[in-house]
């Protein structure tokens, strides 16, 4: 299979995406229905080719045809098939043709479980998408091409980068992209609502599913971009307030807001214009991730080549759908609004409230990240903004959404009693203080730890109460439908993540120590002996592997390898050792040798000792689950929709469902 | 005008929201003040640019050999130098994997005396990557000097 196919595959994939995009759109205009019927065909022939055009440079990577120039900067005779398969999402080209892929899976699934939508409206949404796909379709095809030969061909090629080849990074792209493309529904969504002027609470609950599915999706993406951070980059962190790392978080902020918003707009009607604004901001901050990351202009681990061209088309790009989406949201939004109204003290306030935190979290996120951009210019010098902004605005933003988080189930929508919400503050408060004082003798007065304790049991147990009272109150078979269950497993995981993120934060212990074959360091009351370094190899790399012994009380718990890999082009990559436990890690790091030219005698080594640091991700897979699990309510699986029903906006029926 | 029940609890919710906005907003420039790190290169340094700034960032090259590593404890000291000036600095840690000679570094950390004392040294990331900050920086401070690369420099755009 020559390369050639590939990038023929692309174009047609091109042209249909074009039909895709245009012909629908004018179809739903014109009120033409054999132009609307054009859409499905249309993104399931792109689908195919951009398939084909995918499955080709897989091949040719699993059959090292250097002769393509991105096989050959990717790959080499060494590397290991599965990490060759990884390696085609490894750099630049190959991880948009991931993205327009994973579009188009999105695509497909939208165009298969949207027949029971007004047709004028799936016409609508399906063409949105098409347009999506045109741009980043062009992009490959006049900036990024991945078929691009290099002749002569090269006998070998140079490598994937070392920090790639670890099994956590081989499918992190490819769940972060699930979840930043699959905002773009939403966005689709919420453009075809405005296109056509109105908002249908169905319609609503029909997008619900797609965002709750693509938010669990960015969770386990982030998870696991961060455990690979934690157990690749040897420096025993989890978050790092990083560029790229901030581009993935904030259109998780804007997609938390956006789940809970349409929870509004679905059941009362309101805040229809919040939702779609939210929909357009989750998506736009998708694109601005993917702007950050793959135009270099920030410094950062995932920084790829910087070529200005590409910078300019996503800048381009961008400028279009986020202006012409605003554009069209300001022209066409004041035609949408509606719902009933509420008092303060509500669901809706609540939910409100946490939707402002989240918006002004995530804006407080992009002025920390793009103040570089910002400084360079306005000619203020070289700036770079350190972790502490961050790590001093956002838990404080935070704190309003832990502080309210327990009562948001109690509420009733639109007018809440305040004698039950007494009680629930009553109990969870001294649920909270009680453990918070027993902690307090466990962690040598840490406020920190505390802090977290007592957030971390106020969220539990108020989320404990509500699952109470429905078990109490309601019969069996509707105490829990899933929509339910994945709120109470999502913000389960709110609480093991806080106290995840706080006790591993106050009470870890680090010691950079300088240790010669037999010498101990004891931290935490772990005795660490090191039993010197080794030369071992693997299939593409060599390294030195040093031989840690870590033992309790006289008894061994474990032998670690922590080990200082070095690849083909003489990249030096560690790797960390680490020993899990549900309640502590214990990580060792190997620095350096203390003479270069002698390996047996003393290295440098970093030690730690970090308690509850597996409750973040753990936090983090529950919070997962509940998008998924709220994703599969049946409630969400619309009947047919009467397509003459479309046309007035229907008045909000009242609903007394919960959540 | 009397003001309606309405009037009233919009008005209330507008000041609230603003009385948040303003102290959101002066959390947040009070924030990222703070936490503003400027870089430098060791002759800009050594011009006086970087007298006003507790802690900023030294960027340069490694200056080969001149990475001295103590006896006994996990001290090094080393010289970061760009094309018109040298700067002693010195760091007590484990130091990145591509850390060595020639190699382009950003350190974070303070003046004492005429050495830097780092908190923090980051290594650029692989063989053909230069962080283009520094690379713009050191560009800036020597427009009229070239830039000299050793061995396994700069080839261009590429790498992760």
């Amino acid at each position: 299979m020559t390369p050639e196919l590939g990038q023929l595959a692309l174009v047609l994939a091109f042209l249909l995406a074009i039909a895709q995009g245009v012909l629908p759109l004018i179809g739903a205009w014109r009120g033409n229905r054999a132009l609307m019927a054009v859409a499905r065909p249309a993104a399931a022939g792109q689908a195919v080719f951009v398939a084909m055009a995918f499955g080709i440079l897989a091949w040719a990577f699993l059959h090292f045809d250097f002769s393509v120039q991105y096989v050959a900067d990717n790959s080499n005779l060494t590397l290991p098939w599965y990490y060759r398969i990884a390696a085609v999402w490894g750099a630049h080209e190959g991880s948009l043709l991931l993205w327009i892929l994973i579009l188009n899976v999105w695509t497909v699934a939208l165009a298969a479980l949207s027949h029971k939508l007004p047709e004028v409206f799936a016409a609508r949404v399906l063409g949105v998408m098409g347009l999506v796909a045109i741009g980043f379709l062009a992009f490959i095809i006049f900036t990024s091409d991945p078929f691009g030969r290099l002749l002569p061909m090269p006998a070998n090629g140079a490598d994937l980068n070392p920090v790639l080849q670890d099994p956590g990074m081989t499918f992190h792209p490819p769940v972060l992209y699930m979840g930043y493309v699959g905002f773009s529904v939403a966005f689709a969504f919420s453009i075809a609502a405005l296109l056509g002027g109105e908002v249908e609470q169905a319609w609503v609950r029909w997008a619900r599913p797609w965002t709750n599915a693509a938010w669990g999706f960015l969770t386990l993406g982030i998870v696991a971009g961060s455990w690979w951070a934690y157990a690749e980059l040897g420096w025993g962190g989890w978050w790092f307030w990083d560029p790229v790392e901030n581009a993935s978080f904030m259109p998780w902020l804007i997609g938390a807001a956006l789940i809970h918003a349409q929870a509004i707009t679905e059941k009362r009607g309101g805040l229809r214009a919040w939702t779609l604004l939210l929909s357009i901001f989750a998506f736009s901050f998708s694109l601005l991730g993917t702007f950050l990351v793959r135009s270099g202009v920030l410094t950062s681990v995932h920084a790829f080549a910087s070529d200005p061209r590409r910078g300019v088309f996503i800048l381009i790009f961008m400028a279009i759908v986020v202006g012409g989406s605003l554009l069209l949201y300001a022209l066409r939004a004041p035609k949408v609004t509606g719902g009933r109204p509420f008092q303060i003290i509500s669901r809706e306030t609540a939910l409100l409230i946490g939707n402002l935190m989240f918006a002004v979290a995530a804006a407080m996120v992009m002025l920390g990240t793009l103040f570089p951009l910002i400084g360079d210019a306005l000619h203020l010098g070289r700036i770079s903004v350190g972790p502490p902004y961050f790590g001093l605005l956002f838990p404080l933003l935070m704190a309003p959404v832990v502080l309210l988080l327990p009562f948001g189930p109690f509420l009733h929508w639109g007018k809440a009693d305040g004698g039950a919400l007494k009680q629930v503050a009553l109990r969870a408060g001294i649920a909270a203080a009680a453990c918070a004082i027993v902690a307090a003798f466990f962690v040598q007065g840490q406020l920190k730890a505390i802090a977290g304790v007592a957030a971390a049991v106020w969220i539990a147990v108020g989320v404990l109460l509500y699952a109470l009272k429905r078990w109490r109150e309601l019969p069996r078979g509707r105490r829990y439908p899933a929509e339910m269950a994945g709120m109470l497993l999502a913000h389960l995981g709110v609480a093991v993540f806080v106290i995840g993120v706080l006790l591993s934060e106050s009470l870890s212990v680090t010691h950079d120590v300088r240790l010669a074959p037999g010498q101990h360091e004891v931290i935490a009351g772990y005795d660490f002996r090191f039993d010197g370094v080794h030369r071992t190899t693997g299939p593409n790399w060599r390294a030195d592997q040093g031989v840690v012994t870590v033992s309790r009380d006289g008894r061994t718990v474990a032998v670690m390898h922590p080990q200082k890999r070095t690849y083909a082009r003489e990249q030096v990559q560690t790797e960390s050792a680490v020993d899990a436990g549900v309640f502590r890690d214990l990580y060792v790091a190997l620095g350096e040798p203390m003479d270069a030219n002698n390996i047996e005698g003393a290295w440098a080594l970093r030690l730690y000792y970090k308690p509850f640091i597996r409750w973040i991700w753990g936090g983090g897979l529950l919070m997962m689950l509940g998008g998924f699990v709220c994703a599969g309510d049946r409630r969400f699986r619309i009947k047919r929709i009467a397509a003459e029903a479309a046309f007035p906006p229907i008045e909000p029926q009242p609903q007394e469902s919960p959540a | 005008m009397a003001m309606n029940p309405t009037r009233k609890r919009r008005l209330t919710i507008v000041v609230v929201v603003a009385i948040a906005a303003a102290l959101a907003i002066s959390l947040g420039v009070y924030a990222l003040q703070q936490n503003m790190n400027y870089l430098f290169t060791p002759s800009q340094v050594q011009s006086g640019q970087a007298t006003q700034y507790k802690t900023f960032r030294l960027g340069g090259m490694v200056k080969a050999g001149s990475i001295q590593r103590s006896k006994d404890s996990l001290q090094v000291t080393f010289t970061v130098v760009d094309a018109g000036g040298a700067m002693p600095v010195e760091y007590t840690g484990i130091l990145p994997d591509l850390f060595r000679d020639n190699q382009s570094v950003i350190a974070t950390g303070h003046m004492d005396g005429a050495r830097f004392v780092a908190t923090e040294v980051l290594a650029k990331h692989d063989e053909t990557y230069m962080p283009k900050e520094l690379k713009d920086a050191m560009a800036k401070a020597h427009a009229d000097k070239k830039i000299e690369e050793e061995g396994n420099g700069e080839r261009g755009a590429g790498g992760g």
